[in-house]
């Protein structure tokens, strides 16, 4: 295996808490149990020890790069061009009724 | 005939020296023989096979073939196939059975040819060791204790193993050139925009790209002609005319300028990778190539801006899947928010997780500029040393790979250790550049090792060139693992 020393940040690496994986798993819709957290703590600090690296870069005036092409959005004239497959979406769906998609009450 | 060439194969079916459902028969038979052990496959439906091979054996009866018609082809499990399972290696879309085609599937299909089958790949392509998919380790047909590279390993071993005439993967930050180089095939990634997206699942966005995976280059610029084009349905797909990507195949060499990145043969590499691609570059002189020295001195920046924007716009594109619509859904749960969350903690794998989790972060309140938009200047500078590079120079090459094949479990536990292994690819999607990989040779224990040729924009019929021209003057794209 090779060996390749990536420059870690070893002071960031202790700095990503528990409440902040917990918030990020909050956010991200994520199931944790405190065991998961502990250990995608462990894990994120690792990578974020990684990307770290990016800060020390001057960025200063350069346009931020968001597509590969500089080329303007397409747009095209607002008509239907898809049809109705309803029944064949619904057919692949976790739970239906009646053409409409079931999910647990949300308005008491 | 497992061993022709996609143009013979066409050939051969048009003047009906075999028929595509005997052909198609030959590889399910393999298939059936050795995808237990190599796991190449996550799907197949040979009747569905064999009846697209008829259709093709009556269109070629009737006169009307493409180049394509009545091939087998394998189709990286990332692809949306009407009526195929469609899973992209994950739990989440275990039963996914797709309405509707990709692009890229409608392109074979309207060309003729044989989808033998939906091939394995790292969990929504996250991976470059397909270890990380719901359905099983892939091994490399050359060494079944080591990985294929990822993600697509299925496509890669399906190649190197016989088990298909070539077939289609997609690259993120490397995919499809690693797992080429890992396994001693050719796989080529063209310019961000010239393949549709459109039925392609989505892991990041801005650096997706399908690209074909074969055993030379002339086959790669037969499927290339296929599946590029324009296609409304992709708003990043350029619309540009329609081009031959087989025209230059047969151009020498002569005068040919190659630029070797120094950075790309510093500190990381491995040695028997470095002796094979430094060989390869010594017969492109032969060939009449000038060698040119550049620079790409933001290439190690690469790693930490694509592990900021290939997380973020995943962690956006994965939302989708809450367990409402389609897809993986908790047994159990108290309310809708436990619904989304158990139903996505269940369905993802640690990767998966591991990654949302990274994109969550980055584009959180308060840390959107430190990372997600110093990301994207960087990776501006970076896409701006290949301009610059590209003053000097035709083509640029170097390793695919620091390493050839480790072993299954090797990285497992470390993904910093993993994600270190795509740095020679990664800047070639910041950049939305075309890159192959090609096989140049053996590193130790005798794994294949692949040489990287990157282009410039929509330079991919050059490329296909060089690497042909390479092809026709070397044997190693023609070896094949032994004991299949």
């Amino acid at each position: 295996m090779i060996t390749y020393q990536p420059y870690l940040n070893k002071e960031f690496a202790m700095s990503l808490s528990t409440q902040d994986v917990e918030k990020v798993a909050r956010l991200a819709r994520l199931a944790m149990t405190p065991a998961e957290i502990e250990t995608a703590r462990s894990q994120l600090s690792g990578i974020f020890g990684l990307i770290e690296e990016m800060q020390a870069v001057d960025t200063k005036g350069i346009a931020p790069m968001s597509h590969a092409q500089d080329v303007a959005q397409r747009l095209r004239e607002d008509k239907v061009t898809e049809t109705n497959q309803r029944e064949a979406f619904q057919a692949i769906a976790p739970q239906v009724e009646g053409g409409l998609y079931l999910v647990p009450q949300v308005i008491e | 005939m497992i061993e022709s060439s996609l143009s013979q194969m066409g050939a051969a079916l048009r003047a009906k020296k075999i028929s595509s459902v005997e052909l198609t028969q030959l590889y399910l038979d393999r298939i059936a023989q050795l995808n237990p052990e190599l796991n190449a496959y996550i799907t197949t439906r040979p009747e569905a096979s064999l009846a697209q091979a008829r259709a093709a054996d009556a269109r070629i009866a009737a006169g009307t073939a493409e180049a394509l018609t009545g091939i087998p082809f394998g189709q990286k499990d990332i692809f949306c196939a009407k009526d195929w399972l469609t899973t992209c290696g994950s739990k989440m879309l275990h039963n996914f059975v797709s309405p509707y085609d990709a692009h890229v599937i409608s392109q074979f299909n309207n060309a003729g040819a044989v989808n033998l089958g939906k091939t394995n790949m790292d969990e929504f392509a996250m991976g470059s060791s397909n270890e990380t998919s719901h359905y099983g380790i892939v091994k490399n047909p050359w060494d079944k204790a080591r990985v294929p590279g990822g993600s697509s390993g299925g496509t890669a071993s399906a190649i190197a193993a016989r088990l298909c005439a070539a077939a289609t993967g997609t690259d993120t930050g490397g995919s499809i050139r690693q797992p080429a180089a890992l396994c001693g095939i050719s796989g080529l990634k063209p310019t961000y925009g010239v393949v549709s997206r459109y039925g392609m699942i989505a892991f990041a966005s801005s650096l997706d790209q399908a690209g074909p995976m074969g055993r030379n280059a002339e086959d790669l610029a037969l499927m290339l002609n296929t599946m590029a084009g324009f296609d409304e349905r992709d708003s990043t797909s350029l619309q540009r005319e329609k081009e031959d990507y087989a025209r230059d195949l047969n151009k020498p060499l002569n005068g040919l300028r190659i630029g070797i990145p120094k950075e790309f043969f510093a500190e990381g590499l491995g040695s028997d990778v470095a002796k094979a691609v430094e060989a390869a570059i010594a017969e492109y002189k032969k060939l009449g190539a000038v060698i040119v020295d550049i620079s790409l001195p933001n290439t190690r920046l690469s790693i930490p801006v694509y592990y900021v924007l290939a997380p973020a716009e995943a962690s956006s594109n994965l939302s989708r899947f809450d367990g409402v619509r389609y897809g993986y859904r908790a047994p159990a749960y108290t309310d809708l928010a436990d619904m989304y969350e158990k139903s996505r903690a269940q369905g993802f794998g640690a990767e998966v997780q591991r990654r949302i989790m990274i994109g969550t972060y980055v584009l959180s309140h308060g840390y959107y500029d430190a990372y997600y938009l110093q990301a994207q200047k960087i990776r501006r500078l970076i896409a701006q040393d290949f301009v610059e590079a590209y003053k000097h120079c035709d083509v640029i090459m170097g390793p695919t790979s620091p390493s050839t094949a480790f072993k299954l479990g090797e990285k497992g536990d470390d993904p910093v250790q993993m994600y270190l292994s795509d740095i020679y690819t990664i800047a070639v999607n910041l950049a939305g550049l075309p890159g192959m990989s090609i096989p140049c040779g053996f590193g130790d224990n005798n794994m294949p090792v692949g040489l990287q040729i990157i282009g410039n924009y929509f330079d991919e019929a050059r490329m296909l060139n060089v690497a042909h021209q390479y092809q026709l003057a070397t044997d190693w794209h023609s070896r094949a693992p032994q004991g299949l």
